[in-house]
């Protein structure tokens, strides 16, 4: 029980002191840092699978485009206000915010939630993880699949609506 | 035969030996604290070895470097109290002695602590992809069930480090070439974990020992059922040795430390120890990356012939990691360093589609595991012939338009 209060503890942690800090590196750095703690709560709890996928996934690739993100807008420290903008976006961050933890709390209530019998842990090796995901989560793991594909299209889209702009432009601007 | 008996005796006392000299050490010792010290024992057993072989290998790439390119290299250093050269093999330890004893600066508007956390996680991180390798046929630190996905997960972590360094040390060149890494790593990302994926596929398992296991055996009584002698593997040998390069920051990848352009990149900022321990986790990366080519594609601590399998396995992991590690020195003293497009080019128009067509080989290649008499040649034949078409349809697109360079102010 000590080392999963001492991980929730620092996934907590440093999760608040990301919301808290001004400076957007720390804050992300700290972020990763909570990504990792939730990574070594899968470890204790016996899935190592996706605990390693948690830092591949997150503290490998989804890090770095969050750091991207925060070098390339070009915004310096001053300019980022602390106050709401308008008192109806607070609303409606209010709102979606407070959906999301009801959400949250309604799963977390509704899961049955009980003490493993101490060494009765089940064991399951990739190898099975695989059969699940490819037989009866094959559904699932095809819609992930067709959404980040979508996502990734849009993106290079995006991308590349820049580039002719550019393109267009740069001749008149040229003698 | 009973030369043979000896041979076989001898060698599994010998093969056995690292685990036996252990057990003498903590045999007697009670039940937890003898798990606790056996660990300990391992991991310091690790990196000590490790230590050493970084030490001559820095000491072997000035050496090697100095011959391909006419020079001595270091032979000056003195072991000491005696004063004997002795080709100056005491050189790394002099150069690790000035390194603990240079000044350490730090820049006035550094991020102290993460200027200061940077190289540690680096090591750190580089440190833990050692664990997993399976050194020999006893020899394994860490027995996961997923070790593949632990050693790349740890590997991705050291991107995050290489940028703190850079942006901590607030200097333009040092943000510049993290940048450039980052770019750089993830880029080369793809390709490793796509060339890891078929030896995966084949072996059935995330497990390093078992992937080893599966290339047990000889076919034809000679050719070693390693991964690398199947075209699928060879393929995937070669996009994995290209990225491994990229990965470990190696010339002719070494883009972020490029000095012409950009001082010493993300190190430029460092002296002193701190810039021994990157250099350190870049010798223990490219080690690292190293032994999980070799386990992955070319057997890992399995003898190459039947007759030779007397001596141990851990022989075998030795001499095969050292050769690669001096293909990656043979390789920094051959090739001019890339530009930056070209880099990126090269990892997503080439080798990307490359390793998914890779992918695809493999698969033909493992559902076509039974056939046999004539129908192994047309084995051979569809595999190859899907290894080569797309190298050389994809090579000749990736050069067109750009070789033959032609000068136009130059003649």
């Amino acid at each position: 029980m000590i080392p999963l209060l001492l991980i929730a503890g620092l996934t907590l942690a440093t999760a608040a002191v990301a919301l808290a800090l001004r400076n957007l590196i720390h804050s992300a750095l700290l972020l990763i840092a909570s990504w990792a703690g939730i990574a070594a709560f899968y470890l204790w709890a016996g899935a190592e699978f996706v605990a390693f996928a948690q830092v591949l996934v997150y503290v490998g690739a989804v890090s770095m485009v969050v750091l991207f993100a925060v070098l390339l807008t070009r915004r310096s420290r001053d300019d980022i206000s602390v106050a709401i903008d308008s008192p109806a976006r607070g609303i409606a961050a209010l709102l979606t915010g407070g959906a999301v933890l009801g959400v949250l709390f309604g799963a977390v209530i509704s899961s049955p939630l009980g003490a493993p019998a101490a060494g009765a842990r089940p064991s399951l090796s990739v190898k099975e993880l695989g059969l699940q995901l490819m037989g009866p989560h094959a559904a699932a793991l095809l819609i992930v699949g067709v959404l980040l594909t979508v996502a990734l299209l849009g993106a290079v889209v995006i991308a590349a609506g820049d580039r002719t702009d550019a393109a267009e432009r740069k001749p008149e601007g040229n003698p | 035969m009973n030369a043979a008996l000896l041979f076989a005796t001898t060698g599994s006392v010998l093969e056995t030996l690292p685990v036996t000299l252990r057990d003498l050490v903590t045999g007697w010792l009670p039940e937890p604290l003898r798990w606790l010290v056996n660990s300990l024992v391992g991991v310091g057993t690790l990196l000590a070895v490790i230590g050493l072989l970084f030490a001559y290998l820095t000491l072997a790439e000035r050496k090697i470097l100095g011959r391909i390119q006419n020079r001595p290299g270091p032979n000056r250093t003195p072991i000491p109290f005696i004063n004997l050269r002795f080709f100056g093999l005491a050189q790394p330890f002099a150069d690790g002695v000035k390194a603990i004893t240079k000044e350490d600066v730090v820049p006035d508007g550094a991020d102290k602590v993460l200027h200061f956390l940077a190289p540690v996680a680096l090591l750190a991180f580089s440190i833990m992809t050692l664990g997993v390798i399976p050194y020999g046929r006893h020899l394994v630190l860490l027995e996961f069930d997923a070790a593949v996905l632990y050693f790349f997960a740890a590997g991705a972590a050291t991107e995050l480090a290489v940028f703190m360094a850079g942006w901590a040390s607030r200097n333009k060149y040092s943000l510049l070439a993290a940048m450039r890494a980052l770019a750089q790593l993830i880029s080369y990302e793809l390709p490793l974990l796509l060339s890891v994926v078929p030896a995966v596929m084949l072996a059935g398992s995330l497990a390093l020992p078992a992937i080893v296991e599966a290339q047990g055996g000889w076919s034809y009584g000679f050719l070693p059922q390693w991964h690398v002698f199947t075209p699928w593997g060879f393929a995937g040998f070669i996009i994995f040795f290209i990225s491994a390069l990229a990965e470990s920051n190696r010339s002719p990848f070494d883009l972020p430390e490029a000095e012409s352009e950009l001082i010493a990149g993300h190190l430029t900022e460092y002296s002193g120890f701190k810039y021994a321990l990157f250099f350190m986790a870049e010798y223990f990366g490219m080690c690292a990356l190293s032994g999980m080519g070799v386990t992955l594609f070319l057997g890992g601590w399995q003898a190459p012939l039947p007759f030779l399998e007397f001596i141990p396995s851990y022989v075998w992991f030795g001499v095969k990691l050292l050769s690669l590690l001096l293909v990656f020195i043979w390789i920094r003293a051959t090739f001019p360093r890339l530009r930056m497009d070209q880099l990126t080019r090269f990892a997503w128009k080439f080798l990307v589609p490359l390793a998914l067509i890779n992918l695809g080989t493999a698969a033909f290649w493992s559902l076509t595991a039974g056939w046999s008499g004539p129908l192994q040649f047309v084995r051979w034949a569809v595999a190859l012939a899907l290894v080569l078409v797309p190298f050389t349809l994809l090579g000749r697109r990736l050069s067109a338009g750009v070789a033959p360079r032609t000068y136009r102010y130059a003649t």
